[in-house]
């Protein structure tokens, strides 16, 4: 009998210390990033731009520009497709067409993100004979698609079928029900989808490497090579200038905190949400 | 008697429907479908798109593409072996220690009942998923591999180095990067998506199966093993198959951490490169002359095929799982 | 207001048919209550009325409903203008969360691409008033619907319903999901809508139905592989004192269901 129960007291506190195990690296991480980064970041930071090799000081602005415009022009195209195809899912979707796409929507989510690049290199780098801003977005809108799609798929599930029907009995065609009372219900929760997508738009390196390139310069020319914070973490951690890895830790910590606070606020909202619903 | 049917059904059971949709419902549900078609397009345009940049060098190279150390742009000749093997090695390690944590998480967040401690530690979990690739390779760079190189390397070397078969992972080796480093990285990287995919399969066990079992005056731990764990095993392989598809398909942490060494070293401590690592460095400076371009095409298609297959095959297992409770 | 005709109505879930061969008429200007045992067909036989059946997937109609001269599954017919002139309302009070108390009662004209703020304003406080919810709401407008009481809630969602402006109203079960204040309060409402809308109401209380009908439909599935069939069908006052059917007498005395 006792055997049996110091058995399940040493389980569970086995449980416990992988919980332990599993969030220590969290918190490693933001300590470092936070004791490394806060020196880096000052004002010249967020204005100046890349500085030569060896040189102290400069800044990460053109890959902050940069980021900006990739991941906004790839949320700009996600976001439309992505819903469309969480509507369709969600209030047309029978049968065997739904079933397949839900499931390409499913594995797509998988696709590791180099090959997004190396797929759009093929495509768009290659056809336009330069690699650019634009080909990093459509590059990250295949990892951004699928994100979409899935959350605001379970966000719309989440508008109780009482208010489809409500809207359909006062004699409203079922495309206005959809976006007048279906979408606006659902409002919030998609919004969180958007902003867990954008999330991961800022973090990736991998396929911004392929399509965009990177650029010491500032570039607002979607058609030109341009720069992105990860992308340029990348570079100055393996460089040999403790300046550039001193930089390294400052994009770190802006990229770092713009994913938490995405990623906390779409927590927040959804619970909301779900609340709201519940 | 005349019976008119009249019907107007949004099925495709095969009955006769009658569809009179007006010119929004229309616009609307062809537009949705058109554009859900541009997913599965989507899908069906990578792999064709990659599979044509890798004709080249799989009809060229044939199996020595996957069998040969040789990765030498100057010969044009390009064998993958070393990337495979370092995908594999890496992936593994990460596994071996990723599922352990992951399945002991997804139990705990299971067992306790007060949100105090479950809420908190699901929000950190989830956390962990968000932390960009980058920021893990930065970290992994400068405060894990120097941590793991100066303790945890020669321990290993000391103890189980010394054993039998076993001893040949752990050889020391000066080297700074190494696959160890990238195991460990990666297995940090993959807990929260076999946690939360093992999560699911666990909360759709019925509470009565459990019930019925502390009943029996089973403790938790004999409940866990006797009534979660065996309803949720498939389940469970589906999530450790996920997690091996974002291993293999990881980049640039890895690449970050591993060393980048073109040999192929039985030692964990030994530095090693992967697939994702050598598209991500080789990509920019390919030549477009030879093969190489081609090379890292198929290699890109060897890695979406894998990932594919392992995220479709973990969705029918953790599905099954699940709809054998309902 | 017209009668409405049900001739030889079917209908199916899949391959389930849950009613067979219906034939009644609504009488205009009468309140209609349909009941009978849980499971039985007629929330599926109130929503066959203005083509709310066949919205949910696999669902399948035939036969015939016509109201006045209008046969409403007729081939040219928009299921959303039948809805206009039978408007239905729902056994949970389904307020639109997004919108305030007033956007909720004009949602329906909105909708249907009705713009005028003046007309709107007069349309909802007419419907409104004839839910009986205007003296309540009326320094409440632009508070979110979500937020009223389960009341509240459902008369807002009968003036919802009233200000499309039909001339027939279909509840199912109206009042079961509220609290004896507001069911009474739900009863007098209908009791004064009869002078404007025709009303059929679903209902499993038969001393609601006793109440507030003037005519009773008892329906009845007697067993899993027969769909479910209109037993009776009568003025209110002979279904409750001397039913012609003994399965009707045995429901209503409260032996079964």
């Amino acid at each position: 009998m006792t055997a049996r129960k110091a058995a399940s007291t040493l389980f569970m506190g086995a449980l416990w210390v992988a919980g332990l195990v599993a969030v220590i690296p969290l918190v490693l991480i933001v300590y470092y990033v936070l004791l490394k980064g806060l020196p880096a970041v000052h004002v010249g930071f967020f204005t100046q731009t890349a500085p030569p090799p060896g040189v102290p000081g400069g800044g990460m602005s053109q890959a902050m520009w940069g980021t900006g415009l990739i991941v906004g022009m790839a949320t700009l195209i996600s976001v439309p497709l992505g819903v469309l195809t969480a509507v369709y899912l969600s209030e047309f979707g029978r049968g065997r067409l739904a079933v397949g796409v839900r499931f390409v929507a499913e594995i797509l989510l998988s696709t590791p993100s180099i090959v997004a690049g190396a797929f759009i290199w093929a495509l768009v780098v290659v056809a336009m004979h330069s690699f650019s801003a634009l080909a990093g977005a459509i590059a990250l809108t295949v990892l951004m698609w699928p994100i979409i799609t899935r959350a605001t798929e379970e966000t719309l599930r989440l508008v109780p079928d009482e208010l489809r029907e409500a809207a359909l009995a006062l004699g409203v065609p079922r495309w206005k029900m959809v976006l007048r009372i279906v979408i606006p219900t659902a409002g919030s929760g998609i919004l969180t989808a958007v902003m867990l997508a954008v999330a991961r738009g800022f973090g990736e390196t991998a396929p911004i490497l392929l399509t965009s390139l990177g650029n010491d310069f500032l570039n607002t020319n979607p058609l030109q090579p341009t720069d992105a914070v990860p992308l340029r973490i990348y570079n100055y951690a393996q460089s040999a200038f403790p300046a550039w890895q001193t930089l390294a830790w400052g994009g770190a910590i802006t990229l770092l905190g713009a994913v938490l606070v995405l990623s906390i606020g779409a927590r927040l909202l959804s619970d909301r949400q779900q609340r709201r619903l519940g | 008697m005349e019976e008119r049917s009249t019907t107007r059904s949004v099925s495709d059971a095969g009955v006769p429907v009658r569809r009179r949709l007006r010119i929004g419902d229309l616009t609307l549900r062809g537009g949705t479908v058109a554009v859900s078609l541009g997913l599965v397009v989507l899908l069906a345009g990578l792999l064709v798109v990659l599979a044509t940049g890798a004709a080249p060098a799989l009809s060229q190279l044939g199996l020595s593409f996957f069998t040969s150390r040789q990765w030498d742009p100057v010969t044009n000749h390009f064998g993958a072996l070393p990337y495979i093997y370092g995908t594999l090695v890496t992936s593994t390690v990460a596994l071996v220690l990723a599922l352990p944590v992951s399945i002991g998480l997804a139990l705990l967040l299971n067992e306790v009942r007060s949100k105090w401690v479950r809420n908190p530690l699901t929000v950190l979990v989830d956390l962990l998923a968000a932390i960009p690739s980058v920021v893990y390779g930065l970290w992994g760079l400068f405060v894990l591999a120097p941590a793991l190189n100066t303790y945890l390397a020669p321990f290993l070397a000391r103890t189980l180095g010394k054993l039998p078969v076993l001893g040949a992972l752990f050889v020391p080796t000066p080297a700074v990067g190494n696959m160890l480093n990238a195991g460990v990285i990666l297995a940090v990287m993959i807990v929260p998506i076999i946690t939360a995919v093992t999560r699911e399969v666990i909360a759709t066990v019925p509470a009565d199966l459990r019930e019925a079992s502390l009943a029996l005056g089973a403790t938790r731990f004999e409940s866990i093993r006797m009534a979660v764990l065996p309803y949720a095993r498939s389940g469970i392989v589906g999530a450790t198959m996920l997690g091996l598809g974002r291993a293999l398909g990881e980049t640039i942490a890895v690449s970050m951490v591993i060393g980048n060494g073109l040999g192929i070293s039985a030692s964990l401590l030994a530095p090693g490169y992967t697939i994702p690592a050598v598209i991500a460095n080789e990509f920019r400076e390919a030549t477009s002359t030879g093969l190489q371009h081609s090379a890292l095409l198929a290699l890109a298609l060897v890695l979406v095929v894998i990932a594919l297959v392992l995220a479709g095959a973990s969705r029918l297992l953790v599905r099954r799982s699940e709809r054998g409770f309902r | 207001m017209s009668d409405l005709q049900v001739i030889g109505l079917n209908a199916w879930f899949g391959a389930d048919r849950v009613l067979g061969d219906i034939n009644m008429k609504v009488e205009a200007g009468r309140v209609t209550a349909i009941i009978g045992p849980s499971g039985c067909g007629k929330s599926t036989l109130l929503r066959c009325l203005n083509r709310m059946h066949e919205e949910v997937p696999n669902a399948r109609v035939t036969g015939k409903v016509v109201y006045g001269d209008w046969d409403l599954y007729g081939p040219d017919v928009d299921p959303t203008d039948v809805r206009c002139h039978i408007g239905m309302v729902f056994q949970r009070p389904n307020p639109f969360p997004t919108m305030t108390v007033l956007e909720n009662v004009v949602a329906g004209l909105r909708l249907r691409g009705h713009y005028d703020r003046a007309s709107l304003h007069d349309n909802a406080e007419r419907a409104m008033r004839l839910a009986g919810v205007w003296d309540e709401l009326k320094d409440r407008l632009n508070r979110p619907g979500g937020r009223l009481s389960g009341g509240q809630a459902q008369r807002l969602c009968i003036a919802r319903a009233l200000a499309v402006g039909p001339d027939m109203l279909l509840m199912d079960e109206p009042a079961s999901a509220l609290d004896p204040i507001s069911t009474q309060q739900i009863e007098d409402t209908i009791q004064e809508l009869k002078e404007t809308v025709t009303i059929v109401i679903v209902t499993h209380n038969m001393q609601q139905a006793a109440r507030i009908s003037d005519r009773t439909a008892f329906m009845l599935r007697e067993s899993h592989d027969r769909p479910s069939a209109l037993i009776e069908y009568d003025e209110t006052r002979v279904m409750f004192t001397a039913p012609t059917d003994k399965r009707t007498e045995a429901y209503i005395t409260g032996r079964f269901g």
